[in-house]
């Protein structure tokens, strides 16, 4: 019944204490104070499940009504780059959790290695996105700001489209692909942002890093800011095969 | 005095993160593959079904949840649910449109 | 047997302890920077309070208008402005934080013997979310507010109305960052933070009900926000996602706002079933009755409540289908509300009840809370919501709940905590007074509410019918007596910071840990990490322990 580490550590011993620096006043214990901030940032990650699970609600319905036209939008994306990005993001992962293993294990150098190495991959996916973002824009696939149908009225003008075979669509669902690119620039955008946030924080981290901060025992801050950098990368995991690759073989 | 101490730190060793890599790539080239052959119904039932493994191996290894603490894994099981709820009843919705009124 | 359980010190020797967390540290930085979770309540019941008058106001100008058939006060779309900030502040600027906020934050981490909440530092930045919200609503409304109502209805705030929509969003965003923050707080001190000895079933029940809204507030609120953020693009960049001349479905934005808009009518009212039941059991001197259903049917209302949400769109346009299994679950979310109510009475039977102040607003939510409750059957029966829904039917309805519900827990737990927050007791006359003129004025503004619903009176317009003026004059009166039943406390609670009686540690002989210490509380609110070593409601140990500290005086 009793998951509150208080209750193991009695008041009775509460009399003398050594306190590390890092401990906060009103925690009983060392190991308390990890579980909570630990769990919380769970609860965190939960909030952000559901703030994605919006978007992903939104995707399914639209999918499932306008299914033509996110074939078609889906084949104004490369594989190659979106493929090479889930590559950056699943190895920057994997480079983050070495991290954690690094503070764990107490090595100050390989921990700012890998929080560098997490880093550049991270501004990598980055730069990747915007060379993506900036064609939509040359070729107006950003919606609101003059959408053009032109690549799904007339693929033979648009390569991207000639290459999947697409065959030009009536206006109606041709219309539809602003929908697509409504959810493809919501979703990669919300993804980006938590990105870039994710960015800011390991700059600050690997500045603390040098330091000397983190490999002295006190690793919490690294866990949990792993816990969020595997969580933005869950979220591409989904995001790459629900956006590129919804159908190929059209 | 409770026995189980959650905060028995288990550390993960390089190894299994490096077979976890291995295993998150080989995923991302199944799941390209696996969208250019024509499948009908499957392929985004395999696309999400791949999506998911990966996910889980992430959830269970990188972020340490095989090792956690009960009350973690419930309240990774919780997000899931609720995240299942909101989807689920709403898309219940958009379909039973489609069967029209009684 | 006496007809009143206070216990106050001997008012000649008695003296308000020298150190406590009021006069630990002075300057207003000390507040603004404060870690401390009793400061920040304090901070937060300053200024909900502030935005209750806000909201208050705009409700007496809606009144007013209302008073003559004719749209005379104001333009409509002035009304319109008017009932939609007057939603938007009551709801997300005072009902959403009013008793999580102020008196959760207080005492959860007292009555679970914790020296402060997990993360004191968030704590505080909830705080000036909710401030960071509360300045743009009031930007909002200065120039020129915002008319699409407080639901933020597609296509109307994305394409047809012209006002301050953006601003209002963003408040609504941000305030429910600071509601998400103080909901994973409380979780995560529920959990790691109990003293030796309190388990789960050992627990107040008001700190379950927190338990349960904060499970609502960290999974509801973040769809919310996505929902506002894509009205947000909707109507600046024009991105197609509700959009039904882009293809998008302007109701796939009402599943996603009232996916967290049905679950926050528990967030609203789940905190003040949590100090219904605190004043039941200490006026009563009873253990709460069932204690383990009352906990559990927090935790059941707090699921079952996501599995409701389409009952609001009922004339929607959503399928048949979903009209019927939205609406069979909607009976069932019924059934721990009304466990609840059933526990409450039971616990009143054969305790010895006293009338103090919080007792008397005990009872108006028990009476008022059951007819919102069983008038939001009404509703949920599809078959006669059709024919209820939009009219002042639902207004009554929502108004007993938020307003008969929540406000009269809200101002219960005010007065039951107020002694222990503050060292003194309010003034007992002239409050019982203020409970019974709010009782009144309540019944009177709301309940001719229900027959101008049923005869058809929609709501959200300026004017109606003039056969419909006799029962609007009524509420119209009301509505004044009410306002006087809610100034009333400002000003005695006011009154009394100075010239209250000293309560000393325990007035109310009630069984909490946080009865059991000084009042006002130290910063680290004990001297010594306390034990629990005895059930909650526990009267019994409480005599015990005042036999031991006479003998040990005496
Ligand atoms: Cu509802």
């Amino acid at each position: 019944m009793s998951d509150s580490p208080a209750i193991a550590h009695g008041a009775a011993d509460s009399a003398v204490h050594e306190h590390p620096p890092y401990q906060r006043h009103h925690f009983a214990t060392m190991a308390q104070q990890n579980d909570a901030t630990n769990f919380a940032m769970w609860l965190f990650l939960l909030t952000e499940i559901m703030f994605f699970g919006g978007l992903f609600t939104a995707y399914l319905i639209y999918r499932n009504w306008y299914y033509p036209a996110f074939v078609a939008g889906s084949h104004q994306l490369s594989i190659p780059l979106g493929g090479l990005n889930t590559l950056l993001l699943i190895t920057s992962s994997f480079t983050m959790a070495m991290g954690v293993w690094c503070a764990e294990t107490r090595r100050k150098s390989g921990l700012v290695l890998c929080l560098t190495l997490t880093f550049i991959l991270g501004l990598g996916f980055l730069g990747i996105k915007t060379i993506e973002y900036s064609e939509k824009i040359e070729k107006h696939h950003v919606p609101g700001f003059h959408y053009s149908l032109q690549s799904f009225l007339d693929p033979a003008s648009d390569p991207a489209a000639k290459a999947a075979g697409d065959k030009p669509m009536a206006l109606d669902m041709a219309r539809h692909t602003e929908v697509y690119f409504s959810l493809y620039f919501a979703m990669t955008g919300m993804h980006a942002l938590h990105m870039i946030i994710g960015i800011g924080i390991l700059g600050f981290m690997i500045f603390r890093a040098r330091a000397g901060a983190y490999t002295t025992g006190h690793v919490t801050f690294v866990e949990n800011f792993g816990l969020y950098w595997h969580f933005v990368d869950i979220i591409w995991i989904f995001l790459f095969p629900l956006l590129y690759l919804i159908s190929r073989h059209q | 005095m409770s026995e189980h101490q959650e905060h028995e730190h288990h550390i993960v060793s390089p190894k299994v993160y490096a077979t976890i890599l291995l295993a998150l790539l080989v995923g991302t080239a199944l799941t390209v593959w696996a969208s250019y052959i024509d499948l009908g119904i499957l392929n985004p039932i395999i696309a999400l079904g791949i999506a998911c493994t990966k996910a889980t191996l992430v959830v269970l290894f990188f972020m340490h949840v095989k090792y956690s603490s009960k009350l973690t894994k419930l309240t990774v099981g919780a997000g899931v649910f609720t995240f299942m709820i909101l989807v689920g009843m709403t898309l219940a919705d958009y379909f039973t449109r489609a069967w029209g009124r009684w | 047997m006496s007809d009143t359980i206070v216990v106050l010190p001997d008012q000649r020797t008695a003296r308000i302890p020298k150190t406590n967390y009021l006069t630990k540290e002075n300057g207003l930085l000390s507040w603004l920077l404060t870690g401390d979770h009793k400061r920040i309540a304090i901070l937060y019941l300053i200024s909900i309070t502030c935005f209750f008058f806000v909201g208050g106001a705009l409700a007496g100008l809606i009144r007013l208008e209302l008073l003559t058939p004719q749209s005379d006060l104001m333009a409509t779309d002035t009304y319109n402005k008017v009932f939609t900030m007057h939603g938007v502040v009551m709801i997300f600027l005072f009902l959403v934080p009013s008793v999580p906020a102020t008196l959760g934050n207080f005492f959860i981490p007292m009555m679970i013997g914790a020296k402060d909440l997990a993360l004191p530092k968030v704590n505080l930045l909830s705080w000036y979310l909710y401030m960071v919200g509360g300045i743009l609503v009031l930007y909002t409304m200065v120039s020129g507010g915002v008319d699409t109502g407080w639901t933020f209805t597609t296509p109307l705030s994305t394409h047809y109305v012209n006002t301050n929509v953006l601003s209002t969003g963003l408040a609504v965003f941000v305030a429910g960052f600071s509601s998400i923050f103080t909901g994973l707080n409380f979780i995560v001190t529920i959990h790691k933070m109990r003293a030796p000895g309190m388990t789960w079933f050992r627990m107040p029940l008001f700190v379950w009900a927190h338990y349960a809204a904060s499970i609502l507030m960290v999974l509801g609120t973040p769809v919310l926000a996505i929902a506002i953020v894509l009205v947000a693009l909707e109507r600046t960049i024009g991105i197609g996602v509700f959009d039904p001349t882009k293809g998008g479905d302007p109701l796939l934005f009402q599943h996603l706002f009232w996916f967290y808009s049905h679950p926050a009518v528990y967030i609203m009212i789940l905190p003040g079933m949590g100090v219904i039941s605190e004043t039941i059991s200490t006026f009563s001197r009873k253990r709460v009755f069932g204690y383990t259903a009352v906990a559990f049917s927090s935790v059941a209302i707090a699921v079952f409540g996501f599995f409701v949400w389409a009952h609001h769109m009922f004339i929607m346009g959503i399928s048949n289908y979903s009209v019927l299994i939205f609406s069979l679950l909607t009976m069932l979310v019924a059934v721990p509300s009304a466990i609840k109510i059933f526990n409450w009475t039971f616990t009143l039977y054969k305790g010895s009840i006293t009338f103090e102040t919080p007792m008397l607003y005990t009872f108006g939510f028990m009476g008022l809370f059951t007819i919102g409750g069983l008038t939001g059957v009404f509703l949920g029966t599809s078959g006669t919501d059709i024919h209820l829904t939009e009219t002042y039917f639902i207004v009554a309805h929502f108004h007993f709940v938020m307003v008969g519900g929540m406000l009269m827990a809200f101002l219960a737990g005010i007065h039951f905590w107020w002694p222990k927050m503050t060292g003194r007791m309010y003034p007992e006359k002239i409050s019982q007074l203020a409970a019974v003129v709010t009782f009144i004025g309540f019944n009177l503004t709301f309940f001719p509410q229900f027959i101008l619903g049923t005869l058809g009176m929609p709501r959200r317009y300026a004017s109606y019918p003039p056969e419909f003026q006799i029962l609007n004059v009524f509420s119209t009166a009301g509505a004044t007596i009410l306002g006087v039943g809610y100034l009333l406390p400002v000003l005695y609670l006011t009154w009394s910071l100075k010239y209250g009686a000293i309560a000393g540690n325990n007035p109310w002989q009630a069984t909490g840990l946080e009865w059991q210490t000084q009042s006002p509380p130290l910063t680290e609110n004990f001297v010594e990490l306390p034990i629990m070593d005895h059930e909650a409601y526990d009267y019994d140990w409480l005599e015990r322990q005042k036999e031991k500290e006479v003998a040990s005086v005496g």
